[in-house]
């Protein structure tokens, strides 16, 4: 037998039919839908007259705009009615919905793994870009636009053409203070945002193997970061482990079943791809992004670099214009760059873990003066009270942050959770685009420890000075 | 699905790299539960000196004279230039809705991120992806320009530029027949319906545990 990828496995599982230029029709096993995207698609299947094929298929829930303060109706009427569209759509087709007020609702991302709704060799897709987080428990999960998200509601089936294949290993331990945030920055920063266009990931190698399910869940995040559609990560006992007794898992006689398969689904010895980079894990440090796209980052301890260095004009003019945009001068210190806001929270780092990363350094300090706002906003209802019943929130809560309810929050700012024009905020989400946290935001991505310390510093601090 | 044969369409110039879908249409419209109506806060950020709300009359609004976009020479345009790692970002197709609205009917870059590549498609509009060094020369040549047309043929699978230059480009042949036509994915999948079934039947014998909610 060919040795193959786990990505080749995943793919050759899920072929229905195949045109002569390779084409495929792949069936699609866990549709996840938020309101932002799925619209038009449920419109569009009314207007054509068809039917919903597989509603057990479906898990939907409303983030993006849902607010994170205590309000019970959303003030603004435009998102109240699109959030309000989803609920109507998912009564209408029987949908499962977690809708705002359900204490499992939350960010899609975080409630598919939190539910076991993904789980291993799933085809997963949700009309939007993270859906590369679910990969980490060895599914092909993609994201796809509305046209797509409504091609799956009717036919249970993706048009799509079998990627190529990236191996990014990541051998050797992460040193302390450093973190799967750190990793996929690394990552991003080694290949470039534009690295894995056209290329299925897989994340393996040690430092990979030592990751948790939410290490794993972070990294597999951003693969849409380094232009990968899909990122993913084999089979362990971590993952059998973090599956079992969730409400949508299998039970019983099942459960054996499906772990005798999930131990399968891994890349055989000898499985070839078309690219593979390796990393050195001892050697990655707490990383901060200084401009305006996720590969442009640097280490705590380094400096804004200089375009003038750069010797292509295109990607000079880009280091300019991010510059420009985000205030700063080349040769800045990381450390010296003041912070108005912290955000710790989004489909990249709002799980268990990262609240308790981010907690214990902050623990016993206070939020800096100079900042004037520091959010945290847990990832789902369910992560929310675990980590209210660990007593996060008092932790938080005494050092001067706010504890909100689950969502999107400031990772967009599609509800009221934004910046305004000019502030800096340190964030743990996935995106430093021009204004992706408001007109005019500066946005700088990095893990939940060092968001956290620079909350109590008042400014990009290295954490590894927080630990002892 | 609106079919893309032919286009004879004025040229405009995005000159920067890793153009990302936040910039392409801001999240604020995303709230919308139309898939029309975008094109006019196509850019929004980068056209307007104001920050721009959902159902607003954008005419009353201040223009950014230095975009490209607000130029005289480039009004009515219908091809958009663009550098490499265009559409990166978010999965929105409100970014394809936009370009349709404003008018973009092909896009020509080195490189485009994969689900905005696929969105396009699917909203009859045709990104090329050429050389970064062809791209390169028609970025110099639109400047020097004013009026400067492509000329693009699908089924051809070429560009043609004002001095009769003709660059080929790749395009899936699935694609190119569903474009040049203007069909409907869904009910070309649907004449398939009995090997989705049968499929279905297949992997629920295998994997019982994928069908069914939870337990
Ligand atoms: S948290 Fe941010 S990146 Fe994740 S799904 Fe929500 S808006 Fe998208």
């Amino acid at each position: 037998m060919n040795p193959l990828s786990l990505y080749e496995k995943l793919w050759q599982a899920h072929v229905v039919r195949e045109e002569p230029d390779g084409t495929a029709l792949i069936y699609i096993d866990r549709h996840l839908v938020h309101e932002v995207t799925s619209p038009q698609a449920f419109e569009g299947l009314r207007i054509a007259g068809r039917a919903l094929w597989r509603r057990d298929s479906i898990l939907a829930t409303a983030d993006h705009n849902t607010p994170t303060t205590d309000q019970k109706v959303i003030a603004d009427p435009v998102s109240r009615l699109q959030v309000s569209t989803l609920d109507q759509n998912c009564r209408d087709y029987h949908i499962t919905e977690f809708p705002m007020g359900d204490h499992r609702q939350g960010i899609v991302h975080v409630i598919g793994p939190e539910q076991g709704a993904t789980l291993p060799g799933m085809t997963v897709v949700c009309g939007d870009s993270h859906t590369s987080t679910h990969g980490a428990f060895a599914a092909l999960a993609m994201g796809i636009g509305t046209s797509e998200v409504e091609h799956v509601l009717a036919t249970q089936t993706l048009l799509a053409r079998k990627s190529k294949t990236m191996r990014v290993q990541v051998e050797g331990s992460l040193p302390r203070g450093v973190t799967a945030k750190d990793v996929a920055l690394a990552i991003i920063g080694h290949i470039g945002t534009a690295g894995g266009t056209g290329h299925a990931i897989e994340f393996a190698g040690s430092a990979i193997r030592s990751l948790s399910m939410e290490g794993r869940m972070t990294v597999c995040n951003m693969a849409i970061e380094a232009g990968a559609r899909a990122g993913m990560v084999a089979v362990d006992e971590t993952t059998i482990a973090y599956l079992k007794g969730r409400p949508f898992a299998p039970g019983g006689a099942r459960w054996d079943a499906a772990v005798a398969y999930w131990r399968t689904l891994h890349s055989d010895e000898g499985a070839r791809f078309d690219r593979v980079v390796t990393l050195d894990a001892s050697r990655i440090e707490p990383l901060v992004t200084w401009g305006t796209s996720p590969e442009m980052v640097t280490t705590v301890g380094g400096r804004v670099p200089d375009p003038a260095a750069e010797s292509d004009a295109t990607r000079r003019e880009g280091m300019e214009r991010a510059l420009r945009y985000m205030a700063l001068q080349p040769g800045m210190a990381i450390t010296d760059i003041a912070i108005d806001k912290v955000f710790i929270g989004s489909c990249t780092n709002s799980r268990i873990e990262d609240l308790r990363a981010a907690a214990a350094v902050v623990k016993g300090r206070k939020v800096a003066a100079n900042v004037k706002l520091a959010l945290v906003v847990p990832g789902s209802g369910l992560v929310k009270s675990a980590a209210e019943a660990e007593g996060l929130d008092r932790i938080f809560i005494e050092a001067g942050f706010e504890w909100r309810n689950p969502g999107c929050s400031m990772c967009l700012g599609m509800n009221d959770d934004r910046l305004s024009p000019g502030e800096r905020c340190a964030s743990t989400s996935n995106r430093n685009f021009e204004g992706r946290q408001g007109a005019g935001s500066r946005t700088h991505l990095v893990s939940p420890q060092m968001a956290a310390a620079a909350a109590v510093s008042g400014h990009f601090a290295d954490v590894r000075t927080f630990l002892n | 699905m609106k079919a893309f044969t032919t286009l004879d369409g004025l040229v405009v110039p995005i000159d920067r790299s890793n153009v990302d879908t936040d910039a392409i249409i801001p999240k604020q419209f995303l709230k919308s539960i139309r898939r029309t109506g975008f094109g006019p806060n196509l850019f929004d950020a980068w056209r307007y000196l104001d920050e721009g709300q959902p159902e607003q009359d954008n005419s009353k609004r201040p223009l950014n004279p230095d975009f490209v976009l607000n130029q005289p020479r480039y009004q009515g345009a219908q091809v958009l230039l663009a550098r490499e790692n265009f559409g990166c970002g978010s999965s929105r197709e409100h970014a394809p809705w936009a370009l349709d609205d404003y008018g973009i009917r092909a896009l020509v870059a080195p490189s485009f991120a994969d689900i905005f590549y696929n969105n396009c498609f699917k909203n009859g509009v045709l990104p090329i992806v050429l050389p970064a060094d062809v791209v390169d020369g028609l970025f110099r040549e639109v400047a020097a320009s004013p009026g400067y047309r492509l000329r693009i043929d699908l089924a051809a699978q070429t560009v043609i530029t004002p001095s009769g230059a003709s660059h080929g480009f790749s395009v899936d042949e699935f694609r190119k027949y569903c474009l040049l036509n203007g069909l409907d994915e869904i009910g070309l999948t649907l004449r398939h319906a009995d090997e989705i079934r049968a499929y279905e039947a297949r992997r629920a014998q295998r994997e019982p545990w994928i069908f069914g909610g939870a337990a």
